[in-house]
């Protein structure tokens, strides 16, 4: 009974913690003034947001049932390999399109 | 306790999907409104697999692998046509 | 048949396997362990001609070492990050910094990019292979010195050591 407790406490912890962090990049999406400093924002919300909650979800999973379920690894695999791709062709895209950089007020 | 943890997260999670469907409307340039869409799309697989959680189902991870696999291969794809410059001016 | 045919890739065999198993989501049976290990031995053979010639690993320990400061600078640089999200952005330093890079293998290289933009605040934004220089873009960098040093340190030693390249 202890031990379901705790980790219901890990769950909700890892939630919270990859929900907030998925937010902020959000919010860094919305507020960075020019497109270089948005892209930091998805890199935010790929590794430490979708991260946690895919570990907090393995976790639920693992302790309700009979056996083991770790199969969202895949999908983190996936999205670690797959996020500095779409960095990357987005960064070179907006340099050939050459979008406006922000000047900062000196 | 964990199911408003839980509605709290999601909460956390639509707001941020808010802001990226915010971004992908206004977004000045062409490239800002396929990150904005990449961001949506990884957001809305996370909110995916919490709503599963809540649900107590293991269904929703084969629509999150899917969503990750097609999110990516569309931004690659944008891009690509982007770079390939066939767009008008 | 000698047997560095059978096994084109030992360790893309591995991963599929792994993959595999994942997918079915059950550990416990037989028949799919079968299966993902027919599929394992069998996608690479056939596929073996359009691969790319692999670097061999030298040593482990780096690699893991080298993923270990992937992973402790994601969750430090995350919460750094965070608290840049909320400044004034007048007082944010957005700059392009040229990194030098000695690895010459291409996955060595693609494994540096990929680490440099995962961790949040550093995005590889362009990989020039004449003058090997990697362009980064850094959300906010004071030090531009310290920025690269950290880079070759922390990321670029570890692959080094472990894909044996030459020039060192």
């Amino acid at each position: 009974m202890l031990m379901a407790t705790w980790i219901e406490y890990g769950v909700a912890f890892f939630l919270l913690i990859g929900s907030a962090f998925a937010l902020v990049g959000s919010i860094g999406l919305h507020r960075f003034p020019d497109f270089f400093m948005r892209l930091h924002g998805p890199a935010k919300a790929t590794t430490l947001g979708v991260g946690c909650v895919l570990i907090a979800s393995m976790l639920y999973f693992s302790t309700k049932d009979e056996g083991l379920h770790v199969h969202e690894l895949l999908i983190t695999l996936f999205l670690m390999l797959s996020a500095p791709v779409s960095a990357y062709m987005l960064a070179k895209a907006a340099v050939q399109q050459q979008v406006k950089t922000f000047n900062r007020k000196d | 306790m964990l199911s408003v943890v839980i509605y709290i997260s999601m909460f956390m999670f639509g707001i941020s999907l808010l802001l990226n469907f915010y971004r992908l409307l206004r977004g000045p340039d062409a490239v800002d409104r396929i990150l904005a869409l990449d961001t949506l799309y990884i957001n809305g697989l996370a909110l995916l697999v919490v709503f599963g959680v809540l649900l107590n189902s293991r269904l929703f991870f084969e629509a999150a692998l899917l969503i990750a696999l097609f999110g990516f291969f569309s931004t690659v794809v944008l891009c690509k046509y982007l770079l390939r410059g066939d767009i008008i001016e | 048949m000698s047997r560095a045919r059978w096994f084109a890739h030992p360790l893309g065999s591995f991963g599929l396997l792994m993959v595999w198993m994942l997918l079915v989501d059950d550990f416990s049976s037989v028949g799919h362990w079968l299966l993902g290990s027919f599929l394992a031995i069998l996608i690479p053979r056939l596929t073996s001609t359009w691969w790319p010639s692999l670097p061999r690993i030298r040593s482990w320990k780096y690699l893991f070492v080298f993923i270990w400061h992937m992973l402790t600078d994601i969750i430090v640089a995350n919460f750094q990050v965070a608290r840049l999200a909320f400044k004034k952005i007048d007082d944010l330093q957005p700059r392009w910094v040229q990194v030098p890079c000695e690895l010459e293998e291409d996955i060595a290289i693609f494994l540096l990019a990929s680490a440099i933009s995962l961790a949040p605040g550093t995005v590889a934004a362009s990989v020039d292979r004449e003058r090997s220089i990697l362009t980064v873009h850094a959300l906010h960098c004071e030090d531009e010195q310290a920025l690269i040093a950290e880079i070759k340190r922390r990321y670029e030693q570890p692959l080094k050591e472990a894909f044996a390249c030459s020039a060192l």
